[in-house]
């Protein structure tokens, strides 16, 4: 059942990825993303990472389109036909998938136990997150409790994204008001 | 969008739900999938799901950026807070154990007090980045 979920939600999201290659009407582009980005939730969901799957369905899916589409306000709805050929790039996106793909071959199968990163620190905060954190989401005590530090780090990128987005966009029209107040 | 029946009686009856929602991830992320950030754009979604469907300025009015671009940093200073009082008590910076009578309970407290602060954070930078996106109309 799993491979059949897993073999339909990969066609649909290659099938998404070649429409949002080749339309240049870029409202449908942004729709056709937040679509890719549910497909993404849903095959993380299938994966088991459900805090993965609630941040992709509400940022890929959700906030990001409408941001994409303020933004397309902006600039301008349709793409500019290119133009040079896309021979070159489309051989260098070739031959780095095929490195990657070879690169891939060394992986461990998925849910191999006996995985590295299933053998590092990952016993370890399955092991102790009942006994020293006591809540039963590992994943959070992990993020908020064990890894701290990075999750502080995140949270002040956040805010950061959040006053440059700021004092860009509203710092232009304070310069503009400035010469016309000053004469 | 303000002459759209459909849109605007579906977003007045799910803008409370996905509110609850939030703070359900929010103050449940400790037990179940979700927390801190995942919650903080919840709640903004919902927000700007509002914000699109009746305007921004009744976004504006809702949740005013004067309270917004405060918010923003006080779920930061939350965070290191938190981590600046468990040294005051002892302990290392962000280590929770100290913060309560015994180890566990305090763990617990810690995770939720930085919980609150990055879905303090999350949330209104999301709508921060909405509002001002959108409130730009000239195209520069």
């Amino acid at each position: 059942m799993n491979l059949v979920l897993d073999i339909a939600l990969l066609a649909l999201m290659g099938i998404v990825a070649i429409a949002i290659i080749r339309l240049r009407d870029l409202v449908a582009v942004t729709m056709l993303a937040s679509i890719y980005s549910l497909l993404a939730a849903t095959m993380f969901v299938i994966l088991d990472a459900a805090d993965v799957a609630f941040t992709e369905a509400a940022v890929g899916a959700g906030i990001s389109t409408v941001l994409m589409l303020a933004a397309l306000n902006l600039t301008g709805f349709t793409e500019k036909a290119p133009l040079r050929s896309a021979f070159v790039p489309v051989l260098i996106v070739i031959a780095t998938g095929l490195v990657l793909g070879y690169g891939m071959m060394d992986l461990p199968r998925y849910g191999d136990p006996s995985a590295p990163i299933h053998l590092h620190v990952a016993p370890k905060y399955l092991q102790d997150t009942g006994p020293e954190i006591g809540i039963p989401n590992v994943v959070t005590a992990v993020l908020a409790s064990y890894r701290g530090y990075d999750t502080l780090g995140e949270t002040t990128v956040i805010f950061t994204a959040g006053l440059g987005v700021t004092l860009l966009l509203s710092g232009r029209r304070r310069r503009r008001a400035t010469p016309e107040s000053s004469s | 969008m303000n002459d759209q029946p459909i849109a605007r009686i579906l977003t007045k009856a799910l803008v409370p739900l996905v509110l609850l929602f939030g703070l359900y991830v929010q103050v449940h992320g400790e037990a179940s999938a979700g927390g801190g950030f995942q919650a903080g754009v919840i709640l903004g979604a919902a927000v700007i799901l509002y914000g699109l469907v009746f305007g921004l300025d009744a976004a504006k009015r809702a949740v005013p950026l004067g309270v917004l671009y405060p918010a923003s940093g006080i779920g930061v200073l939350i965070y290191g807070g938190v981590g600046i009082a468990s040294q005051m008590l002892g302990g290392d910076y962000l280590d929770y154990g100290v913060l309560a009578g015994d180890f566990v309970a305090g763990q617990k407290l810690g995770i939720t007090l930085v919980e609150a602060g990055v879905g303090i954070t999350v949330a209104s930078v999301m709508i921060i980045v909405f509002l001002e996106f959108t409130g730009r109309r000239d195209p520069a």
